[in-house]
């Protein structure tokens, strides 16, 4: 593991863990006995603004999932400033990927983003005023509030996007977790959510962000992390980045892992 | 006169109750419906309303009593465990929900079949699981205080204010869970209980209406509103009040047709049940034909309204250009038709519509352009002239492919358009083809719309 020992200092045991954004400790989830995402371990800087990056099929999206006890993890622990996410969940904001929204569903721009408050509405209360005040305002701040009551399948994927990071914005948590918000999205809303990032580490909040152009990495991130099923390498962006990292992420998958896991697929059908 | 003949027979009193039946029916279910049809797990009510059958007759060989709690306990305990067992086989059988649903409802439909056929002196026939008795329901009175009121009414009533109730009380839980699960996690809204409490109430509804409507009609009821709705608005809130009102129609409409269709052929009235269904299934395909939006009727004609637009567009841009040649803004009839790839009718609509906007004089077989006319007819040559400059200077595009582009697009410019397409195309006057490009008509004219 090539983690800068800057980072390493935040060491498990430390009183300071309460202040780690994200901490995630000896993670393995599997699939079917399938391992997706095996022994990952990282601390995050608050503060800082996190580019996770892998190939197809390292587990980016479930590593996030996995944090956010989505999907069930084989072993290991996750914790947001320093408690499990269950505790701390209204502290974390979350960009779904596009392909898992439902776009024909019969809610609009306004309704999208007034659902990132309805943890602060509390239980069979209604939504108030003051709430979908709130959520116009995140929609003006991504710049779209003119299509606040437009059906969310007539918005561009920009537009559509930028819904989902007001979304967010108006949680008003401490850490983000966006799964590939710069997928499909036009150059005039790759400028805006880049912009937002910079607010968001501004206001010290820390984002974390599953990215496929590499090429804009350094420009966008100060921190990274390489996936492909372990972590390859994290650490600040000009540590980090570096090409040898980058052949060990996208050059060749586990493939010993692959067999072993279809040598227990095989026992198993003998037994 | 023919109206109250076919109503001969019809009372109030009894057809009345027969009426509210139905529409606690579908209110109850379509309350419910929505969220189905939203989760694309249309096919549950199917499915429970099949399988309750083995706890139909599990609590009548239990209780040895055909009474109604022991029957719908039996039943509702049965209908939670198919969507618990469905949702078993989906996430442990890795198979898709309907293929879950299919294996479940089936199996326990058929080992309810199974055991009437051992308990042989159960009385549930075929009939009434399909379709019900609910021309019977106001024979089965209770008494509440001096009232002696159907017991199925009652019993819907309670259902149908429970459900209110629950969407109401957890309407943004419920939206919240449809729509973005993992989001409902984060905000603390537990998704799993909002499904199963959705499991347990279409599972007490579909117990309840089973026994007046049989399981067609349940299905019908759960899903056939609220897709309607879904047609007919994009908002949530509104598509369920949507619902509850066209299958309260469709309840209506079903008993007064169920009564009145078939004496007016001189038959007796068929399945009130049956008839709801089909009520349904027409009120559906209306709100396919003229939904505002969606709808196929509205479509057609705003594609027709928009072919009209551009039809007269071209007519005119023709006649210009006409003008430009000859010197004379004057074309056939008939000429125009072969030219611009039109027919009779659709020419003679938009010609009519010129000549009311005072764009063309029409002499007979000759068309002639007004002044009016004229400015229009410069605009759009002018628009098509001009996107011609734009695409081969700026998109550089081969010159035989632009005019197709810019014809399209010259029935959405506007002045504003034109004016940035100038700054963006060099200043020689001429369109690629050597042309020249007409000035901007004067003010008072805006020209062909925006694309608005």
């Amino acid at each position: 593991m090539t983690g800068p020992a800057k980072i390493e200092t935040t060491n498990q045991d430390s009183v300071e863990q309460g202040d780690c954004p994200l901490s995630v400790m000896d993670l393995t989830v599997a699939y079917h006995r399938k391992p997706v995402i095996w022994d990952v371990e990282f601390d995050l800087p608050a503060g800082s603004l996190v580019g996770i990056v892998g190939p197809n099929g390292a587990g980016k999206s479930t590593l996030l999932k996995a944090v956010m006890e989505l999907v069930p993890r084989a072993s290991g622990r996750v914790e947001v400033f320093g408690k499990p996410y269950h505790l701390s969940r209204r502290n974390v904001g979350y960009v779904p990927q596009r392909e898992s929204v439902d776009w024909d569903f019969p809610v609009d721009a306004l309704d999208v983003v007034t659902m990132g408050l309805y943890g602060q509405v509390g239980w069979g209360r209604p939504v108030r005023q003051k709430h979908r005040d709130l959520a116009m305002q995140a929609l003006e701040h991504v710049g779209i509030a003119d299509l606040a009551k437009r059906q969310i399948s007539q918005l561009s994927g920009g537009q559509q996007q930028r819904t989902f990071l007001a979304r967010a914005l108006v949680q008003d948590a401490d850490l983000y977790l966006m799964d590939e918000p710069f997928a499909a999205v036009d150059a005039a809303t790759e400028k805006a959510i880049v912009e937002i990032l910079r607010e968001l580490k501004q206001r010290k909040k820390t984002a974390v962000v599953i990215h496929h152009d590499l090429q804009t990495v350094p420009a966008y991130f100060d921190y990274v992390v390489l996936l492909n099923m372990r972590v390859v390498a994290h650490g600040p962006v000009q540590e980090v980045f570096t090409p040898e990292n980058l052949q060990k992420t996208y050059g060749g998958r586990l493939t010993l892992l692959d067999e072993v896991t279809e040598a227990m697929r095989r026992r198993e059908r003998s037994l | 006169m023919a109206m109250l003949a076919v109503l001969q027979g019809w009372d109030w009193q009894f057809d009345g109750w027969i009426m509210v039946v139905g529409v606690l029916c579908a209110t109850s279910t379509a309350l419910l419906g929505n969220f189905l049809v939203l989760r694309r797990m249309s096919m549950l009510g199917d499915a429970v309303s099949h399988a309750v059958l083995p706890g139909l007759v599990a609590a009548f060989l239990i209780s040895h009593s055909r009474s109604s709690l022991a029957m719908f306990v039996g039943a509702v305990i049965v209908g939670v465990l198919t969507a618990m067992f469905t949702e078993w086989i989906r996430r442990f059988g890795r198979v898709e929900e309907s293929a879950a649903m299919g294996v479940v409802f089936t199996s326990l439909f058929a080992l309810g079949l199974v055991m009437i056929v051992q308990a042989d002196h159960v009385d549930l026939d075929a009939d009434c699981v399909l379709y019900g008795a609910i021309d019977l329901t106001p024979m089965f009175t209770v008494n509440i205080g001096a009232y002696e009121v159907p017991q199925a009414a009652v019993v819907l009533s309670v259902v149908t204010l429970i459900n209110a109730a629950f969407v109401l009380v957890c309407y943004k839980e419920l939206k919240i869970s449809s729509f973005d699960p993992s989001l409902a996690h984060s905000q603390g809204v537990r998704p799993a209980w909002m499904h199963y409490a959705l499991m347990v109430l279409v599972a007490v509804t579909t117990v309840a209406c089973f026994e007046s409507v049989g399981n067609i009609l349940v299905v019908a009821m759960l899903v056939v509103p609220p897709s309607a709705a879904f047609l007919l608005t994009h908002r949530l809130g509104l598509m369920i009040v949507l619902s509850v009102v066209i299958g309260a129609a469709g309840a209506i409409l079903g008993h007064v047709g169920a009564f009145a269709i078939p004496r007016a052929f001189g038959m007796p009235s068929t399945s009130t049940a049956g008839m709801m269904s089909v009520a349904l299934g027409g009120l559906f395909v209306l709100a396919l034909l003229f939904a505002p939006q969606q709808g196929l009727v509205s479509r057609s004609i705003r594609r027709f309204v928009l072919s009209q637009q551009i039809l007269r567009d071209d007519i005119v841009a023709y006649l210009y250009r006409a003008g430009e040649r000859h010197g004379e803004a004057i074309a056939k009839r008939s000429d125009l038709i072969t030219e611009l790839f039109s027919s009779a009718v659709p020419m003679s609509l938009a010609l009519r519509r010129l000549v009311r906007q005072d764009c063309i004089r029409d002499c007979g077989q000759q068309i002639e352009l007004t002044k009016q006319g004229e400015k229009l007819g410069k605009a759009l040559v002018r628009s098509h002239r001009l996107w011609e400059s734009y695409l081969v200077e700026q998109a550089e595009l081969d010159r035989s492919k632009i005019h197709d582009k810019a014809e399209q697009w010259e029935h959405f410019t506007g002045q504003a358009l034109r004016d940035r397409l100038v700054d963006q195309t060099s200043s020689t006057g001429l369109d690629p083809h050597g042309t020249v490009i007409p000035a901007e008509p004067k003010s008072d004219d805006d020209g062909p719309p925006d694309a608005s």
